[in-house]
C-alpha cells in the first residue's frame, strides 16, 4: 500500500505549528507516532494534503515529576518510552502497565500517549487509567493555552475536543490522594488485540494496613463499553465511603454491569461486554486495594 | 523548519534525507509519503524487509530504527533522517550468518519464510537488550510477528538456542 501526496513539515517550535494548523486548517493532519494516522491514510479514511510533524517541538517526549504537583508527560512520549520511565514507574506503575498492555513492541516504540487520546478510540487502553487518576490536558491554540480534565477531550468515538488550529501537548497527572490505582484490559489475545473491555480503577483508602479498610474515595473508569472512555459514577457512590468487603465489590459490579453503554460487534455481543466490566469492576477493586498502584 | 525540499514539475515537493541503513549512509530525494519499508526495498534494492498486513499488526516488515524494532510500513522514511537503521540484510556482520539466523536453519524455524525476517529482527532486539531471556520473554519478544504456519514452537527453540539455553518445550 502507497500513501498519497502530502506535504510535510517538521516544525521546531509550539507557536510554529500552530501557524501551520491555522494556515492548512483541515488540510492538515498532525502527525506524531502514525500508527493510527498512516493506515487510516492507506486505508482512503483521511487523504490530508499537509502532515505536520510535532516531533521537533521542545519539550514533546518530556516524561518528569514536578516536585508537590504531578506527573507531567509530552504529547509524544512513546508508550514504551512510558513503560520503562522510572518517573511514571515509581509513583503510578497501574500506567505502565496499561501502556504494557498496548498492541506490540513495534507498535509501542512508535505509537504515542498523545496519539492515544486524540485518537480517541473507546478501546483505547491509556485513557480510562488516566481519567481515574484526575490527569488534565494541556492543550495549545493560537494565542492561548487551555487546560482541561482529560476525559473533556473525549466527545465521541474517534472524535475529541480540539479545535482544527489546537494541538495536545501535554498530559498531567496530579499528587492526590488515591494510594492505590489498576487498569485490567480483557482482550481476545494477549498482544496485538485491541480492549473488548477495560475497567480502570483509583482508590483513596484509610487503615487498610490495620485491617480495616475503608474507601474514602472512588473513581471507576470502564473503558471500550461506551462512545467515549465512562466514569462508572454509580458504580463509585456504591463503594465511596465503605469498608472495602467482597460484598461491597459485587455490588459495584452489579451497578457496572447496568450503567455501561456497551454495543456489539464483532469482538462481543453487548451482554458479554456488561459480564466483562461487571467482572472487572469487581476485580480490579480487590486487586488496586491489594496491590496499591500496581 | 529544517526540512530540504524541491519542488518538481509536477508541483509534488522532494526532501533530501540521510538514512544510515546497515552502516551505510545513504542520502535519496524523495517525497513525503515514501514509507520506510519501500525507501528499503525500492530506493536502496533491500528486498529482505518483507510486506505483510501493511498496518502495523503483523510485524513482517519489522526492522531496528536506532536499535529499536519498528514496523517499517508505519514510518514515513523522511522522520528517519539522521537515523540508524539494521534491516535483515545487515545482521550478519561478517560472511556467515548471525547466529540468530544460524538457529533458525538448524531448528527448522522457517516454513514458508515470509515472517522470517520480521522475527529474526524482533529476537535480535530482545537479545540485544536481554541476552538470557526466559521462554515468556522470548514469546512477549516475537508477539509482534505473525507466523501464519503457525511455527512458532521451532522459532521459540531457535531464539532460545541463540542465546545458549535450551527451551523447556
Amino acid at each position: 500500500m502507497y500513501l498519497p501526496d502530502f506535504d510535510y513539515y517538521a516544525p521546531e517550535s509550539v507557536s510554529e505549528a500552530l501557524d501551520l494548523l491555522t494556515e492548512h486548517k483541515e488540510n492538515a493532519k498532525v502527525i506524531c507516532g502514525g500508527t493510527d494516522l498512516l493506515p487510516k491514510m492507506k486505508h482512503e479514511l483521511l487523504a490530508p494534503k499537509v502532515l505536520i510533524s510535532i516531533k521537533k517541538l521542545p519539550n514533546i517526549k518530556k516524561i518528569e515529576y514536578v516536585k508537590g504537583k504531578g506527573i507531567s508527560i509530552g504529547a509524544a512520549a512513546t508508550h514504551n518510552e512510558i513503560v520503562f520511565s522510572e518517573v511514571v514507574n515509581s509513583k503510578y506503575p497501574s500506567i505502565c502497565n496499561a501502556a504494557a498492555q498496548m498492541a506490540a513492541n513495534q507498535v509501542r516504540h512508535v505509537g504515542t500517549i498523545g496519539g492515544n487520546i486524540v485518537s480517541a478510540v473507546p478501546s483505547a487502553d491509556l485513557p480510562p487509567i488516566l481519567i481515574a487518576l484526575g490527569a488534565t490536558a494541556k492543550i495549545a491554540g493560537p494565542g492561548k493555552e487551555r487546560v482541561i480534565p482529560l476525559e473533556d477531550v473525549f466527545t465521541g468515538p474517534q472524535q475529541n475536543c480540539l479545535e482544527a488550529n489546537e494541538l495536545l501537548t501535554e498530559i498531567f497527572i496530579p499528587d492526590g490522594d488515591m494510594t492505590c490505582s489498576t487498569y485490567h484490559k480483557f482482550a481476545l489475545r494477549r498482544a496485538g488485540a485491541l480492549a473488548v473491555v477495560g475497567v480502570a480503577v483509583a482508590l483513596q483508602t484509610k487503615g487498610c494496613a490495620d485491617g480495616a479498610c475503608s474507601i474514602e474515595d472512588a473513581r471507576i473508569v470502564y473503558g471500550a463499553v461506551a462512545p467515549t472512555p465512562m466514569r462508572g459514577v454509580k458504580a463509585e457512590a456504591v463503594v465511596k465511603g465503605k469498608m472495602a468487603t467482597d460484598d461491597v465489590f459485587e455490588e459495584a459490579g452489579k451497578v457496572a454491569y447496568s450503567e455501561c453503554k456497551p454495543i456489539s460487534d464483532f469482538r462481543a455481543s453487548e451482554e458479554y461486554r456488561r459480564n466483562l466490566v461487571g467482572v472487572y469492576t469487581k476485580r480490579c477493586l480487590k486487586r488496586a486495594i491489594e496491590n496499591g498502584h500496581k | 523548519m529544517t526540512t530540504n525540499y524541491i519542488t518538481d514539475r509536477h508541483g509534488i515537493r522532494r526532501y533530501m534525507v540521510t538514512i544510515e541503513v546497515n552502516g551505510i549512509e545513504y542520502t535519496r530525494v524523495i517525497k513525503a509519503n515514501v514509507l520506510l519499508v519501500n525507501f528499503l526495498r525500492d530506493e536502496l534494492d533491500l528486498t529482505g524487509t518483507k510486506k505483510g498486513c501493511e498496518l502495523g499488526d503483523c510485524g513482517s516488515c519489522t526492522v531496528l530504527l536506532n536499535d529499536r524494532p519498528v514496523n517499517s510500513c508505519l514510518i514515513l522514511a523522511i522522520e528517519c533522517d539522521g537515523m540508524k537503521v539494521t534491516s535483515i540484510e545487515g545482521l550478519a556482520e561478517t560472511e556467515s550468518l548471525d547466529i540468530i539466523q544460524q538457529k533458525f536453519v538448524e531448528f527448522g524455524a522457517v516454513q514458508c519464510g515470509y515472517c522470517t525476517a520480521g522475527m529474526i529482527m524482533s529476537a535480535k532486539a530482545l537479545l540485544m537488550k536481554n541476552p538470557k531471556p526466559t521462554e515468556g520473554e522470548v514469546r512477549a519478544g516475537i508477539s509482534g510477528n505473525l507466523c501464519r504456519c503457525t511455527g512458532y514452537i521451532n522459532i521459540i527453540k531457535a531464539i532460545m538456542a541463540a542465546s545458549g539455553q535450551e527451551a523447556a518445550i
